[in-house]
């Protein structure tokens, strides 16, 4: 991960852009998270409990997607 | 397209000092005021604590980016494809092109949904703006945009409008009348401006506010009916390309990815920079939140696509080959999560299974870069759009 502040700003050595980085970083060192293998268990849930109403994972019949073209009956 | 002009100074009196010098355009409580670069840092240093240097200072945030990086890693305890080792693999896909929309002059840039699932705004860089009816292929509305390279378009929440943007800097918003015969230009309505091109734009929940990203490194919600600028959002330190709404109705956080390679969340109503990812290698193309809310992809020039997820407040997987070597132009979720698909500037759509990180599907019809790739509301189908000219539909 690149540690280096941006370089591309003309201004990067000023006062007010290290004291705004410095106030930003502390309020994103501080704020509250969760375990990675909590995380992916949610996301693992999410995934299984809407896996059944998601058409283009579990693929519906030509007649129910507008998209589909419906094969061509023969009256006989 | 990458330009820095974004803090390009302007020249004029200060409002501090009233001398004749190149200005910079900077927001106090989110009022614009254009102080001389002198004026900056005395107002700067005149809220320095004892003791409290430019060095100590550059000391200080890179002792704190060292201590966000370990308090992260403390909870970095698996990763997702091991835990979704148990979750069933997915079988083939077929995904087709079923409708193949013709009709814009030149590069298709931006499309959305309507949330009648039917139709579908383009925009183009000829300038031109498209409204179809994805059923039929049929063009309903065309409104012709006074700048080209039309980056941005959106559709109302209630189908009564759209709104678009690019090089003209600009967010219009145009309602759409049922009579065909009417002059759209006529009744457009600007919106947003800013001080370089627009990149990005998207209605909240309702027609009432716009949110917008642009080159200018900013990005801003607007209130429609008066244009007023309603809350900026300022952090990106280079262009921001993209931006997404929480899905949630209740949720007031949006995610916005830039050339500064970082994603940052929002609070809407703050305006505060919640969270910040920089693992990207280059410019952040598109980004895109999980259907719960929870997390979200983005895809970048680096050639990879990658999860975040916001309560873990990390990247959780990446979506790369070394066979792909070619950016990433745009990202979307099925409906359940579950498929990542993503658009590519080496012309093919890779379909990604977010839990187990493996691609399933490699969708090939375009003939040039595709520049967007949206999922339809109800999820049957979702559009791609690209560099030669068409949209396609693909189920």
């Amino acid at each position: 991960m690149d540690q280096t502040m941006s370089s591309k700003l003309q201004s990067s050595n000023n006062i007010a852009q290290a004291r705004r980085t410095v106030q930003q970083l502390k309020l994103e060192a501080n704020i509250e998270r969760i375990k990675v293998s909590k995380a992916s268990a949610d996301l693992m849930n999410y995934c299984g409990e809407h896996a059944k109403y998601d058409p283009l994972l579990m693929g519906i019949p030509a007649s129910e997607n507008p998209f589909k073209d419906k094969k061509p009956c023969t009256i006989l | 397209m990458c330009d820095q002009t974004f803090l390009a100074a302007t020249f004029g009196p200060c409002d501090n000092c009233s001398a004749n010098r190149p200005l910079m355009n900077i927001y106090l409580k989110n009022e614009p005021i254009n102080y001389c670069s002198l004026c900056v840092e005395l107002m700067a240093c005149q809220g320095l604590a004892p003791g409290e240097t430019l060095a100590s200072l550059k000391t200080e945030s890179e002792n704190l980016k060292v201590k966000l990086e370990e308090e992260r890693a403390k909870l970095h305890d698996v990763e997702l494809h091991q835990v979704a080792e148990k979750v069933e693999a997915l079988g083939q896909f077929v995904m087709k092109t079923r409708r193949t929309l013709k009709g814009h002059g030149n590069k298709v840039l931006c499309t959305d949904w309507c949330r009648d699932k039917r139709r579908i705004v383009s925009s183009s860089q000829d300038g031109k703006v498209i409204v179809w009816d994805a059923y039929t292929t049929n063009k309903e509305h065309a409104v012709t945009m006074p700048c080209t390279w039309v980056m941005a378009c959106a559709y109302a929440p209630s189908g009564c409008a759209i709104a678009c943007g690019g090089l003209d800097n600009k967010c219009s918003v145009y309602p759409l009348s049922l009579d065909k015969n009417e002059n759209l230009a006529a009744k457009k309505k600007s919106v947003a401006m800013h001080t370089n091109y627009l990149s990005a734009c998207s209605f909240t929940n309702s027609d009432m506010q716009i949110l917008t990203s642009s080159g200018d490194g900013t990005c801003a919600l607007w209130d429609v009916e008066s244009g007023q600028l309603l809350q900026s959002f300022h952090g990106h330190t280079a262009d921001v390309l993209t931006l997404d709404l929480g899905p949630s109705e209740t949720s007031n956080i949006f995610i916005s990815g830039g050339c500064d390679k970082k994603a940052n969340v929002w609070d809407m109503r703050s305006g505060q920079n919640i969270q910040s990812f920089e693992t990207h290698d280059s410019d952040i193309n598109a980004v895109k939140f999980y259907p719960s809310g929870d997390a979200f992809a983005s895809g970048s020039d680096d050639a990879t696509c990658r999860l975040f997820d916001l309560r873990a407040d990390r990247e959780v997987a990446i979506y790369s080959k070394e066979s792909i070597i070619f950016g990433a132009s745009s990202v979307d979720f099925s409906l359940s999560g579950r498929l990542l698909f993503a658009g590519y500037n080496d012309y093919t759509i890779n379909v990604w299974d977010v839990l187990k990180g493996t691609r399933v599907a490699i969708l090939f019809g375009h003939e040039n870069r595709v520049s967007t790739v949206r999922v339809s509301p109800d999820g049957t189908a979702f559009c791609s759009g690209s560099w030669d000219n068409t949209l396609r539909i693909w189920a």
